[in-house]
């Protein structure tokens, strides 16, 4: 399996995916272990409105908020939020665009330009208007705020799945295949699926931060997580009538926002350059 | 080529048609189907029984679909999208009012990512793997990371708060201009006013400094990698090879074919622009479109929030609209029937 | 011909070059040898990885930025054309003293400008030694009449993805010919052409360029297509220049085995071509000595020691082998 063996060399060497997979690995050991790495696991919930307002100290790395909760713990509470609505978003966009990408690709009637129409008329307005939108008619929450960002980001999958399809449809890859007697299902899965796989997993990488950001601006708005929850948006949101005094109550959740979407951006970035092929070298 | 000009912009308009019908369809499923009781969300939280009754009859909302349907689209085309809880007045005539608002901070915001994002993404692409190419990689690969909201606040924070140096929000600080445009640095030169033109500018800084900012990344990562994209061109190796002079292969050829991914890319950034405006304007209390959605969520208006919507999809299509058709002038190979 | 030392325009001698790759040190050339005279066509035969178009790019200096020119001496009509400065080479040899038809037509030409403001920037900038007087719109039309497109008046407007594969390529040797070079490096120039195409393309650099002085360094895959146009050929092989013959010498008597191979492996009569057995080598780490030996049924130790030097068959014929072929 040299293609493996290759990739992962390059991986190591690659210092934008590595460092970008480190902090990404840290996030989601963060996120699973936050009950037991917060110093103040209960101030999820409990309030403690006597320690209101306290800036960073040796007993609170990250200060106090509005009702003397522990931000850093609140935080790690917040990392595992974060992770849940934007893994199960770019999951559930992925599992609804890429087939759909594939079948648009594949085949070349209705069915194809009639997903497409689709998928234009849902880029059509930009992604936090219709999640707002969306997560206004249901009801914000942070359910909603996860079914209005798999909704909106479904068609970036679907496109890029389309176009690689198209892009394999016009070598005689496909035509082959199915001249060797591969039914039109099993050469989607089996053969197109596998070659449009580095484009969709560099997208995903990429959705992660994009997602996360929505996710942050919607609970900033109110429009999606709700207090109490630690959201990293809701956080912020909260902190801004206590500006200038509190400034740690906005200053750390948006590191925190910076910090994880900025891994996921390294590490897309990274696995773009190793899965692509490589741009002529002049070797001629 | 003026005639396949012509019918290139002819079906580039036909074609932003059903893009249009689409998104009102989809609005209608949003807001009419989704929802458990539309007659309540239209409402508002603080309804009786009785008013979301008189409301579901009152918009139809008790008849049956196909007769709905009608009924929205008639509404649409007569410019009607209902009322505002939280101001009272027709939605269209509170969007009207308050798009100037958004429209000079998304221009101001768009010219300034455009004015430094293209000059520095020639530079970086250019020399690359320089100094310059790596702060500058760097530089937008962070700038993209950045919860726009929370760049505006620190902002804020540190040169409102802390410095002082610059104003907390609104528009402006005198009283403004009178109106030509709506948009206050416009009409400001327009009639002389010196004075509502400097204040205009304070107020817009750092808005439009921090809306730019992700866009800014964005338009110079393009910039750049459209240009390495053409440096690898076959005819720019030729153009080399030729001996012809480095500043006519890069001012005249590489900048053209180089322009044309940045052009493409300007439809995204409005989008992004436009998106961004709804967190930004809540953030520095800037009175257009974006700060008009985050009211209308706090208060559960959602007539205005559905109007805010159409009005953004609406526009979103118009620009990538003109975007398509000033690329098919550009670039002869479009325009090809 | 004239071959006297007087009439040398390129030289070329023990040119190495190296890429510097992911994957390692790519010995793209090494130690190639060729002299051009004025006036003459040389063809330049190989398979792809022989090296050819390295060749040229080094010729004209615009190696990618991972290439480096490890040893050997480059002169156009005496001059040393590695240590020349960069502004001296752009303004003096490429598109003046040596001009290039490049190998795909198509992509070649910028797609966003018509051809008739790509030529005129070729008239206006490297100047239109190789065509009349009058303004450069008129000298325009004129070489593309000398190239033999129809009604050029209303081809100047045109957009290169408006024009035909053939046309372009006339419009590439056009823009070679302007200004007036001593050489033309032609690369590829008919591969990306259909056949009767090609046919025509060639019959019209055949007049454009012989007994007018101007030398050609014509680089090709295709033996058929270099015996009808050039004086002399040179074969290489995975970037070790291999043989040097006058063309009809070459076809009747090749003494290398390699040429010999590729002269077998062209379509005989009965329509079957023979395969040369083996592969190309890796160029990374490349065989010792003559690269052909692993391939070649003649091959002993002795070829493995070191690149063989030229051994002179005949008149104007050299050899790279320790065994050639009996003539």
């Amino acid at each position: 399996m040299t293609g493996l063996k290759l990739i992962g060399r390059k991986f190591s060497r690659d210092k934008l995916a590595f460092t970008g997979s480190l902090i990404i690995l840290s996030l989601v050991l963060t996120a699973a272990l936050a009950g037991l790495l917060a110093p103040y696991p209960e101030d999820v919930f409990s309030i403690h409105p006597g320690e209101r307002l306290q800036p960073p100290s040796s007993n609170h790395l990250f200060g106090t908020d509005s009702m003397g909760r522990d931000i850093f713990s609140r935080l790690l509470f917040g990392a595992r939020i974060t992770l849940i609505i934007s893994i199960i978003a770019v999951g559930a966009s992925m599992l609804i665009g890429v087939p759909l990408g594939l079948l648009a690709g594949y085949y070349e009637n209705w069915v194809s330009e009639a997903i497409m129409r689709i998928a234009d008329v849902f880029l059509s307005i930009p992604q936090i208007i219709l999640a707002i939108f969306l997560a206004q008619s249901l009801g914000p929450s942070i359910h909603s705020v996860i079914l209005a960002l798999s909704v909106t980001y479904w068609p970036w999958f679907t496109r890029i799945v389309f176009a690689e399809t198209r892009a394999l449809k016009k070598t005689s890859f496909i035509e082959a295949t199915e001249a060797l007697g591969a039914g039109r299902l099993r050469t989607m899965l089996l053969h197109v699926l596998p070659n449009v796989s580095s484009p969709i997993i560099v997208r995903s990488s990429i959705g992660m931060g994009f997602t996360i950001l929505t996710a942050a601006a919607l609970g900033f708005l109110g429009a999606g997580a709700q207090p109490p929850t630690p959201e990293w948006g809701v956080t912020i949101a909260e902190s801004r009538q206590f500006l200038p005094d509190a400034w740690w109550y906005a200053t750390f959740p948006g590191l925190a926002i910076f910090l994880v979407v900025m891994g996921f951006n390294m590490l897309g970035d990274g696995l773009r350059d190793i899965l692509d092929p490589r741009i002529r070298r002049g070797l001629e | 080529m003026h005639k396949n000009n012509l019918i290139f912009v002819a079906k580039r308009v036909l074609y932003a048609v059903p893009a249009i019908a689409g998104l009102l369809i989809l609005a209608f499923v949003i807001s009419r189907i989704i929802p458990a009781d539309p007659a309540a969300l239209v409402a508002g939280e603080m309804a009786s029984p009785q008013q979301v009754e008189e409301v579901r009859h009152q918009h139809g909302f008790d008849r049956p679909l196909y007769t709905q349907i009608l009924l929205y689209f008639s509404q649409l085309l007569r410019g009607d999208l209902g009322k505002s809880l939280y101001t009272g007045r027709s939605v269209f005539s509170d969007l009207v009012d308050r798009f100037p608002a958004t429209l000079e901070l998304t221009l101001v915001s768009m010219a300034l990512s455009i004015a430094v994002g293209i000059p520095l993404g020639i530079a970086a692409a250019l020399k690359r793997n320089s100094i310059l190419d790596h702060l500058l990689r760097g530089f937008t690969v962070a700038g993209l990371a950045i919860a726009s909201f929370w760049l505006g606040l620190m902002l804020q924070l540190f040169f409102g708060m802390w410095l002082g140096i610059a104003p907390l929000g609104q528009r402006i600080g005198v009283s403004p201009p009178a109106s030509v445009t709506g948009l206050y640095l416009v009409d400001a030169a327009l009639t002389l006013n010196g004075e509502a033109f400097l204040s205009a500018l304070k107020h817009i800084t750092l808005p439009a400094v921090t809306l730019s900012f992700s866009s800014f990344a964005t338009i110079t990562r393009f910039t750049r990698s459209g240009v390495l994209d053409v440096i690898q061109e076959d005819f720019v190796l030729y153009e080399r090879a030729m001996g012809l002079p480095p500043r006519l292969v890069i001012f005249k050829y590489l900048l053209r074919n180089a322009l044309i991914s940045t052009v493409t890319q300007i439809g995204l950034l409005f989008g992004l622009l436009l998106a961004g405006t709804v967190v930004i304007e809540t953030v520095f209390d800037w009175p257009g479109l974006g700060l008009y959605a985050y009211n209308a969520i706090i208060l559960s208006d959602y007539q205005a929030i559905l109007g805010v919507t159409l009005w953004a999809g609406v526009i979103y299509v118009t620009v990538n609209l003109l975007v398509d058709v000033v690329l098919g002038l550009m670039d002869p190979r479009k325009t090809e029937l | 011909m004239d071959r006297s030392p007087d009439t040398l325009l390129l030289n070329i001698e023990r040119l190495s070059v190296h890429f510097h790759t992911d994957r390692g040190l790519v010995r793209a050339l090494d130690h190639a040898d060729l002299r051009i005279h004025r006036g003459e066509v040389l063809g330049l035969i190989g398979e792809s990885g022989s090296g050819k178009s390295t060749l040229a790019r080094s010729v004209l200096r615009i190696l990618p930025l991972s290439a480096r020119i490890a040893e050997g001496d480059l002169s156009l009509s005496g001059e040393d054309l590695l240590a020349m400065k960069e502004s001296d080479l752009n303004a003096r040899v490429r598109g003046r003293g040596i001009t290039l038809i490049p190998q795909d037509p198509f992509t070649s030409l910028n797609p966003v400008f018509t051809i008739g403001t790509q030529m005129e920037d070729i008239v206006k900038w490297k100047g239109s030694a190789g065509i009349g007087h009058g303004p450069p719109g008129e000298k325009v039309i004129e070489i593309l009449e000398r190239v033999q497109i129809p009604s050029p008046r209303d081809q100047v407007g045109k957009y290169p993805h408006q024009l035909s594969g053939g046309q372009r390529q006339r419009v590439l040797i056009a823009m070679a010919l302007l200004p007036g070079p001593d050489l033309v490096i032609a690369d590829e120039p008919t591969t990306a052409l259909d056949v009767t195409v090609e046919a025509q393309i060639l019959q019209l650099m055949k007049s454009l360029v012989l007994g007018k002085g101007i030398s050609v360094l014509f680089i090709t895959h295709d033996l058929g297509v270099a015996s009808q146009i050039c004086h002399r050929i040179v074969v290489m092989y995975a970037g070790q220049d291999m043989e040097e013959a006058p063309a009809d010498v070459l076809f009747s008597q090749p003494r290398h085995p390699y040429t010999r191979e590729l002269l077998e492996s062209l379509p005989n009569p009965e329509g079957t071509i023979r395969d040369i057995p083996g592969e190309i080598p890796n160029l990374i780490q490349p065989p010792p000595g003559c690269r052909f030996h692993p391939r070649c049924a003649r091959s002993t130790a002795l070829c493995t020691q070191a690149l063989p030097e030229k051994k002179a068959m005949a008149q104007g014929h050299w050899v790279r082998c320790l065994y050639p072929l009996e003539s």
